[in-house]
């Protein structure tokens, strides 16, 4: 057990926990303002990766820069998932705002189903080698055997990230209306927030940083399936839940929390169990403190 | 009903030309565009491109009429004198009960000569269509019932079919004897993971329960002492009666039979459940659980009481599973399992027997009968989820609450309402 071993856990950990992060932050965003476990987030994740994949493939005979190619498809990859986002919400949840919260879900469910076989049969069942574009970055050179350079960016841009969503909802407009909306939906209608704007707001968000994701991972890893979303999506709702879900901070958290564990699980323990020390330590942290690490307990009403 | 094609008018024509703009522009990179990264070559498929635009141009007007419908339903139900007038066939067939019993009555011999009446095949589907039922009927009581959601229902039907498994590979122990052990085995797991759970509440249970579903099924694939890992556990004896030697035919007709007794075994014991002083607790925690305390109701008992009675029934289905099948594996418990079973529940309409019953027989049998579009049966599945959702969010067959008035001169003081 040398330190250089614990190090590479450790920033192995911290970039999974990114990734989370970035589908987290969807998922509690969206379970905030309409309380619903948005069980196609992941898909969002999955057509944001292969948007890009797709663009980048296309533009691969234009002889462009690979990191100009690779911000393009990022670019459109954003625009494209923040798009089927919320299309999603209009189609599948917008008509159930007022049905049973399980119908909500079970609808969530079906779309997750239908986006995953769409994308199956418009383009392959095959693992597709994701194009490497990103070039070396040459500070890293030193350091290269801990950190290699997506890992770098991952965790840059997860950084970004979190420092302008954080700013959006501390101080935008947009960013109070939507704590009002989460608060109290009946409320924020009176006050002259239009709710409906809000919740398209919050897909589009939240659907942007999943498909941020989706091509950071995909970078990392390599290649990509239609089935990456599904796997990815119940981690982070996992992280989402165990931060406490609703709470932005609390999704960040969780999702470090959980990358690490999972780390150093796999690292120390075996890698055979790699999920259950995910899982294992949720229900830990749940039975001690039923509404995650940094979740308010809910108050009691009649 | 009025024709929906005479109120096309203009503004719609527009609105679903934007619609189908829309679903052109969003549906272009994954639809148009094909690019293999291993051979390096991209395909532009422009066709698929006016296919979008022609079917959501078309689909957007069906899709507009019936949200009209939909809201205008919604609107007359607000209205109550309206509502009065309109009597549904569910009220009609109320007042009639003999009508219901011959009908159900029917439906029971017509299962019993369903092996009789077609070839091994069917009565093969038929019998996981009812494994299904019995599951979707046992996770109804959490879920339905109970109010509580749970996303690992299948561990249960896991320990079933294992404890069956296992205990046959080590001690030769017969079906009969398992049948009984499974359900046992699965209730002890859930009162187990009842036990520390109970303090949690709505979502928080779902994902606690769906990581034990996680860890029950990694734990099978890895811990190859006990489950032989992925690769599972064959030649688990079909179940036989009186020491019989059966042929394949005969013991699926065993197998049939045996899994239509515990339908109706559950179904009987749902219903008498459903009006009990448990199934109105169980209710009274659906609807509000601090006022069921202060009610007096001792909200962990029912609680325990769900889990122990819903995990019960999944053990004895996962026993008669691993007979009907004679080799198990992990791979048949994976979490995507219990979210079927989810849907089987919501999509027939929680809390409601007819409804849980008809909602698996669809979930199961759908994908059966859509082989023809073998390719397509998922895509189509998960949009049949979402429309089913949209329209009926509170299922095929709604569950009907038994509601007491007084009523004046009508000499009637019971009356179903939903």
């Amino acid at each position: 057990m040398n330190s250089t071993y614990f190090i590479e856990l450790f920033l192995g950990g911290l970039t999974r926990g990114s990734i989370y992060a970035l589908i987290a932050l969807g998922y509690t965003m969206v379970y905030g303002i309409i309380q619903l476990i948005n069980f196609a987030h992941g898909e969002i994740y999955m057509i944001g990766a292969f948007t890009a994949l797709i663009v980048s493939g296309a533009l691969a005979f234009t002889g462009l820069d690979p990191v100009i190619i690779f911000l393009i498809s990022a670019v459109v990859a954003i625009v494209f998932s923040a798009a089927y986002g919320v299309t999603m919400e209009k189609i599948a949840y917008k008509p159930l705002r007022k049905a049973p919260r399980l119908s909500a879900l079970i609808s969530a469910i079906g779309m997750s189903m239908f986006l995953q076989n769409y994308v199956l049969l418009a383009q392959t069942s095959d693992f597709q080698p994701f194009p490497d574009l990103i070039p070396d970055l040459k500070f890293l050179k030193p350091i290269e055997n801990i950190m290699n350079t997506t890992q770098f960016i991952i965790l840059a841009t997860t950084a970004v990230v979190m420092v302008l969503f954080t700013l959006l909802i501390k101080y935008t407009k947009i960013g109070k209306a939507m704590r009002a909306t989460a608060q109290d939906k009946i409320m924020a209608q009176l006050v002259g927030i239009n709710i409906n704007k809000v919740i398209m707001v919050t897909f589009l968000i939240g659907s942007s940083t999943a498909a941020i994701g989706g091509i950071l991972i995909s970078s990392h890893v390599g290649q990509i399936n239609f089935y990456i979303g599904f796997i990815a999506g119940i981690k982070a709702f996992v992280a989402a839940v165990l931060g406490g879900i609703g709470s932005v901070p609390g999704a960040v958290l969780g999702s470090f929390v959980l990358g690490l564990t999972e780390s150093f699980g796999t690292g120390y323990i075996s890698s055979d169990y790699e999920d259950v020390f995910a899982f294992g330590f949720l229900i830990i942290i749940l039975i001690f403190k039923p509404s995650g690490i940094l979740g308010k307990p809910t108050k009691k009403k009649v | 009903m009025q024709n929906p094609l005479k109120q096309i008018t203009p503004k719609d024509i527009k609105r679903s030309l934007l619609m189908a703009l829309w679903f052109m522009f969003l549906t272009f990179p994954i639809m148009v565009i094909k690019v293999n990264t291993i051979t390096d070559t991209v395909e532009w498929r422009w066709i698929n491109m006016f296919i979008v635009g022609a079917a959501t141009f078309i689909f957007s007007h069906v899709w507009k009429v019936l949200i009209d419908r939909k809201e205008g339903r919604m609107a007359a139900a607000e209205e109550p004198e309206k509502k009065a007038e309109k009597v549904t066939l569910r009220e009609r067939l109320e007042e009639k009960p003999a009508i219901v019993k011959t009908g159900s009555l029917v439906i029971l011999g017509l299962a019993v000569l369903f092996p009789i009446m077609t070839g091994m095949y069917q009565t093969s589907i038929m019998i996981t269509a009812l494994l299904y039922v019995v599951l979707a009927l046992g996770l109804n009581i959490i879920v339905g019932l109970g109010g509580l959601l749970v996303l690992g229902y299948i561990v249960f039907y896991g320990v079933g079919a294992y404890t069956y498994a296992i205990l046959n590979y080590h001690f030769g122990l017969n079906f009969w004897l398992a049948l009984p052990l499974g359900g046992i085995f699965a209730m002890a797991l859930g009162i187990l993971i009842a036990i520390p759970v109970l303090r949690l509440r709505g979502d928080y249970l779902a994902i606690v329960t769906l990581a034990f579903g996680e860890i029950f099924r990694i734990v099978m694939e890895n811990w190859n002492a006990l489950s032989f890992g992925p690769s599972g556990i064959a030649n688990i004896p079909r179940p036989t009666i009186f020491g019989l030697d059966f042929n394949l035919k005969q013991s699926t007709n065993l197998t049939y039979y045996i899994i239509l007794v515990f339908v109706v075994l559950t179904i009987f014991i749902v219903r008498r459940l459903e009006d009990s002083r448990l199934g109105r607790a169980w209710v009274a925690m659906r609807e509000d659980e601090i006022a069921g305390e202060s009610m007096g109701i001792d909200m962990g008992k029912t609680k325990l009481a769900a889990f122990a009675l819903s995990t019960f029934w999944a053990g004895v289905a996962g026993v008669i599973f691993a007979g009907k099948t004679t080799f198990i594996n992990p791979a048949s418990f994976t979490m995507w399992e219990s979210i079927l079973v989810l849907c089987m529940v919501v999509l027939g309409g929680m809390g409601s027997i007819p409804g849980v019953i008809t909602g698996a027989l669809i979930i199961t049998l759908l994908p059966e009968y859509l082989r023809a579009f073998s390719e397509y049966r998922m895509l189509i599945f998960g949009a049949i989820l979402v429309i089913m959702m949209v329209f009926k969010p509170e299922g095929m067959i709604p569950a009907i609450r038994q509601k007491y008035e007084f009523k004046l001169n009508t000499g009637k003081n019971r009356k179903g309402v939903k």
